[in-house]
């Protein structure tokens, strides 16, 4: 905006104001409506959904999922999404700092004297784009496990079987998600790659025995997995299996 | 309607008559209802007389809100009503919890969750007002955006208005490790070790909030620290500044308000 755009802004401006009506009654009513609507639904929130707590924390586990507030998902997704170690940073810190840098300058770079949407068609398609996008991901985030899910097609074979293999393929599946197996193995895209070896084709190393007996007695630092119920171990040790 | 006579004076010369009290006295003649009448009035201009707020108050409640300003207008008041509620039912929670992370701090919020007269329900107006406030920040900031209400003259109110954004999730971001259950736990490590992947400062942040190397016994003092004190001053404070530049600056009009020409000021008087 030059400096006569500046000042027809602000002649026009004043013009409206003077034209509008004084902020108390008239605009101290609606916030004051609105005020009453916010706090019903927190109260409703809060009698319908309550507030649970979940079991204390264990910093010995490392059989939890970690979940961040819904309106994180979005980054959570960004991280789950991006997977080489170099784009890490990227992804986690390098998105958000742009973007909040962007934000801040927002005023400085977009100077422009057309305040209508319609006439603004770069900051509307932004708009609508970064929205968009927060969306999906927060989306997908809410729909995702954690970084550390596995995310592998169910092999053909399993599918086509169906009924009991099918289920006990996917408890195993999510058993190993939820177990942090993957914090010391890769399997297919997810996962750490070490300490512990690739998992992505085990089955092709070891036979389901094998699986098995490494998971009861296993090398340090693995942990031992026999204190699972038997139907979830087995069931670990069948989706293994079909990892060729 | 016919003029009518004025009635005679008083019979009492003008020395001798009772003055009719001034300001802030009573001649004693209204009675007690009287009197509770001007009580208020007395109280605020004893503190006028000393403060000369009422000036102040007058610029804030008086000014002029354009034509055209509707609903969407209350997201920026209904933000801040989201962020008192918090501090209210904040206070109460501060009441009762102990940031020990040997057990003492799952164990008193289980305590508040289950015990405490009203306590899980403070508790949930907590925890989902947070929800509400992030969504009504945005959506105010949506607004803000989609008027085009950063520009010139309004630029720095936004600035300040990307620094509460920020603060806000910061504030969820320290509020979730508190209750100190295991989903507290894991998603507060995950979130330092992100922090801590970032480039230059990413390690001592991490390590600034964990208070040192490892997740340890000062880490949920120091987030309940800065989740208690430090942030929601710093939001009080950049609340207050956002508000005087609001009714400095006024709100803007929506932007396909165009000023009518009143064809009263064209006309010429010759
Ligand atoms: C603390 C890290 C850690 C965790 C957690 C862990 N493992 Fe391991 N795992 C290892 C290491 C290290 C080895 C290699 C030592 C060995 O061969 O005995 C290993 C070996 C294995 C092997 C044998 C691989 C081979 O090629 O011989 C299997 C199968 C296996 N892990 C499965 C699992 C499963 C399933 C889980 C989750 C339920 C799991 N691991 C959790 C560290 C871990
Ligand atoms: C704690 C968070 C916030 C509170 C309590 C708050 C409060 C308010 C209030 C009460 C107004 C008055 C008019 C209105 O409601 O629209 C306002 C205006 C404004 N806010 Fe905020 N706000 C917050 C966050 C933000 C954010 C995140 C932004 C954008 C980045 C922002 C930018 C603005 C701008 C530009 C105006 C001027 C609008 C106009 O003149 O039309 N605010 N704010």
């Amino acid at each position: 905006m030059n400096q006569r755009e500046k000042e027809e802004y602000l002649r026009e401006y004043g013009i409206l104001k003077a034209q509008g009506k004084p902020f108390f009654p008239y605009a101290v009513a609606k916030d004051g409506a609105m005020a009453v609507v916010v706090m019903a639904i927190i109260i409703t929130m809060s009698l319908v959904l309550g507030a649970e707590l979940g079991p204390k924390a264990n910093p010995t586990t490392t059989t939890y999922v970690p979940r961040p507030e819904w309106y994180f998902f979005f980054l959570f997704e960004v991280l789950r999404v991006i997977k080489p170690p170099s784009l890490v940073p990227l992804a986690t810190i390098g998105v958000p700092t742009i973007g909040m840098i962007l934000l801040f300058l927002l005023p400085f770079f977009d100077r422009g004297p057309e305040r209508r949407p319609e006439r603004r068609p770069i900051a509307m398609v932004t708009f609508v784009t970064v929205f968009g996008a927060m969306a999906f991901l927060t989306y997908q985030g809410a729909n995702a496990g954690s970084p550390f899910a596995v995310e592998k097609p169910t092999p053909p074979a399993v599918k086509q079987a169906g009924g009991a293999t099918l289920a006990e393929y996917e408890l195993g599946k999510a058993v190993v998600t939820s177990s942090g197996c993957l914090a010391c193995h890769k399997l297919g895209e997810n996962g750490n790659s070490g300490p512990g070896p690739d998992l992505t084709h085990i089955a092709s190393r070891l036979p389901a025995q094998g699986i098995a007996r490494t998971l009861v007695n296993p090398t340090a630092p693995m942990p031992s997995f026999k204190n699972l119920p038997a139907q979830r171990f087995n069931a670990v040790v069948a989706f293994l299996s079909q990892l060729k | 309607m016919p003029k009518l006579p004025k009635l005679p004076a008083p019979p009492l010369p003008a020395a001798l008559q009772e003055p009719p009290p001034r300001p802030g006295e009573s001649n004693g003649k209204g009675g007690p209802i009287e009197d509770a009448k001007a009580a208020g009035i007395n109280v605020v201009d004893w503190v006028d007389e000393r403060t000369s707020l009422s000036g102040a108050g007058r610029w804030l409640m008086f000014r002029k809100v354009p034509k055209g300003t509707n609903w969407f207008y209350t997201l920026g008041s209904a933000t801040m009503f989201a962020f008192l509620s918090q501090a209210v039912t904040g206070v109460f929670l501060a009441m009762y919890y102990r940031p020990d992370p040997a057990g003492g701090a799952y164990e008193s919020i289980r305590h508040v969750t289950n015990e405490v007269f009203l306590g899980q329900f403070v508790r949930g107006m907590h925890k989902w007002g947070s929800s509400v406030m992030v969504i009504l920040v945005f959506l105010h900031m949506g607004r803000t955006f989609l008027f085009g209400a950063y520009k010139y003259p309004r630029e720095l109110n936004w600035v300040i208005g990307v620094v509460l954004l920020i603060l806000t999730m910061v504030m969820s971001f320290t509020g979730y490790l508190l209750p100190f259950d295991q989903r507290a736990y894991w998603a507060t490590i995950v979130g330092v070790n992100i922090n801590g992947t970032g480039p230059l400062i990413g390690p001592y942040l991490s390590d600034f909030l964990r208070a040192g190397p490892e997740f340890g016994a000062t880490t949920l003092s120091r987030f309940y620290a800065i989740h208690m004190l430090l942030l929601p001053g710093a939001i009080v404070a950049l609340i207050g500044a956002h508000l005087y530049l609001v009714a400095k600056l006024g709100t803007t009009a929506p932007p396909w308000m165009k000023a009518e020409q009143n064809p009263e000021l064209r006309k010429v008087d010759v």
